[in-house]
């Protein structure tokens, strides 16, 4: 198992976000993370990636503890992550976006004196994922200036290009439209496996999405784990349905544990 | 390519300063090229990091006063040991002033940049006996390569060897920041300024990025005020105050800080015009006031940003 959480809770003041949330993710894996508005959805991803610690429980990467590890340390353990509100370097070109993304991964980051433009591995570690995700006939455009859908590719390219072994993405098409959304998906899947990623954890709520592409789906639900099953399974509950599509008659949520 | 030839004539331009130009105006290049060196140093963190501080002058004053120091307490005169010692000075005195202020952004770490110039410079203040307080210290004349030039009058040292040993200062001073800006941490520093929570998750250490930026910028400020000393032969407490700090905020933004060299030119332009200024109008400071807003405003990528924009496709910030 490369990423186990246990027992995650996570209080904010007397509002419960996480209530004892336990799951896994296996090698080979794609693992989708559903649940309504508020379900703590965000909170879960926060926490795995190591911005967010939780008040109780644990995470293992790779068998070691890293709950509230930072992103940084855990982007170098080989764990990636993309955002919902898309995070660019606005004025950095697709190229110099990538490339840095390259320049982390090789351990290169605090170099002072070495040239930039005359490191091949790092430039063809940029060209090389630039050219997975479609982007080289941009990597001169500053991302400030790419379309929407681009950013949103850009953002997870440079994700890619850290080569993890496991990525995280808080909604890979949220903002896309529909039509760029399945092209979104295939590229992400078709380049996951050109690097070996071994697995991939998202959140998404467009269910189209999560029922095509994943191997299994964890419905959360005020907090909870409501279900954690492959989407067939999901599909035939009526239940979990009802909740994770908002159609949900149960009251609001309590605000405290 | 248009970089490179512009700062090719520019270089040429400054080397025939002295055989061209008259004494009063060739003078008036030392400080710019001391300044020029500080503004290198401090635009990494400016422009290139996107820090803004308010507390530099406490560097230059280290820089000036360390030489100061070895030429009339220590009896150091040369200039390679003095222009090193502020070197390290800077780099020892900014490590700890840095660990504490890149843990903050924006206008907190501006005011804590700005409070630890304000202590250094009630320092220099107080500290008579070490300082010499508000009347400062000599500064002598410094030996250049193992050459003790005090027989030669002061405006021909000045004009002569000192100057060209400022340029070849500023020439490797600026080779070193180009190799830096455009070296894998430097890219990691535009990363850090554009987005450092995108940074962050990319691995790339913004805290620790932001505190050696912090400390190369002090280094160069260092060497610049250790630079300022001889043309004038005496340091005082001024050079520490927080209008100074100010001062060259205003030439950075003056020049422009998105390019490479526009915090040179800013110093350039600002050296030059205050000086016509006050020889006009005793009420510089007004004008100088009138001419920022007006930047800020009209011109926000500074001097070089208007020869600049109307470039197509601009790569980047050089």
């Amino acid at each position: 198992m490369i990423l186990r959480a246990e027992g995650l809770r996570k209080l904010y003041g007397e509002f419960c976000a996480l209530d004892g949330v336990t799951l896994g993710v296996d090698a080979g894996e794609f693992v989708s993370i559903v649940g309504p508005n508020g379900a703590g959805k965000s909170t879960l991803i926060n926490i795995l990636t190591g911005v967010t610690r939780p008040s109780a429980g644990t995470v293992l990467f790779k068998g070691r503890e890293v709950s509230g590890a930072g992103p940084a340390r855990l982007a170098r353990l080989g764990m990636a992550r993309s955002f919902q509100l898309v995070q660019v370097f606005p004025d950095l070109t697709v190229e110099e976006t990538l490339q840095a993304a390259v320049v982390a991964r090789l351990g290169r980051a605090t170099r002072l004196f070495s040239s930039l433009a005359s490191d091949r591995e790092v430039r063809a570690g940029a060209l090389e994922v630039a050219e997975l995700f479609g982007l080289a006939d941009k990597r001169h455009v500053p991302a400030r200036q790419l379309p929407q859908g681009d950013k949103k590719l850009l953002d997870v390219a440079s994700a890619f290009a850290l080569k993890p072994e496991i990525i995280l993405l808080d909604e890979p098409t949220s903002g896309v439209s529909t039509a760029d959304k399945t092209a979104i998906m295939d590229t992400l899947v078709a380049a996951s496996k050109l690097i070996g990623l071994r697995a991939i954890v998202q959140v998404e709520h467009d269910m189209d999405i999560v029922f095509a592409y994943s191997h299994r789906i964890v419905a959360l639900h005020q907090g909870k784990v409501l279900a954690d099953a492959p989407p067939a399974t999901i599909l035939a509950d009526r239940r979990v349905m009802d909740t994770i599509i908002g159609r949900d008659t149960a009251r609001p949520r309590a605000p405290a544990c | 390519m248009r970089t490179g030839l512009a700062v090719a004539l520019g270089a040429l331009a400054i080397a025939a300063a002295p055989l061209v130009a008259s004494t009063y105006h060739a003078l008036l290049m030392l400080p710019f090229m001391a300044y020029a060196i500080v503004l290198l140093g401090l635009n990494l963190l400016f422009g290139y990091t996107g820090l803004v501080s308010f507390g530099h002058a406490l560097f230059i004053g280290l820089g000036a006063y360390t030489g100061a120091f070895l030429t009339t307490h220590a009896g150091i005169r040369s200039l390679e040991v003095i222009l090193i010692s502020a070197a390290a000075v800077g780099a020892l005195v900014a490590m700890p002033v840095a660990a504490l202020c890149v843990r903050y952004v924006k206008i907190y770490f501006g005011m804590l940049t700005l409070a630890f110039g304000m202590v250094f410079y009630t320092f220099v203040l107080k500290f008579y006996r070490l300082t010499g307080g508000d009347e400062g210290t000599p500064f002598l004349r410094p030996s250049l390569l193992g050459r003790s030039l005090d027989a030669m009058p002061k405006i021909d040292y000045l004009v002569g060897p000192y100057y060209y040993y400022s340029l070849v200062v500023l020439g490797l001073a600026a080779l070193g920041m180009w190799r830096i800006v455009h070296s894998p941490f430097g890219l990691c520093l535009k990363t850090i300024r554009d987005n450092p929570v995108k940074a962050e998750t990319l691995g790339i250490g913004v805290t620790r990025h932001r505190f050696y930026a912090f400390v190369i910028s002090a280094i160069y400020a260092a060497v610049g005020g250790a630079l300022l000393g001889p043309p004038t032969g005496n340091v005082d407490p001024t050079l520490a105050y927080w209008t100074h700090s100010g001062n060259i905020v205003f030439m950075t933004l003056l020049g422009g800080f998105t390019s490479f060299f526009g915090p040179v030119v800013g110093a350039f332009v600002f050296i030059y015009l205050q000086n016509w200024v006050m020889s006009i109008v005793p009420y510089w400071r007004l004008i100088f006031g009138a001419m920022l807003a007006v930047i800020v405003i009209a011109a926000p990528d500074g001097l070089v940003g208007l020869v600049t924009r109307r470039r197509p496709a601009l790569a980047g910030r050089a």
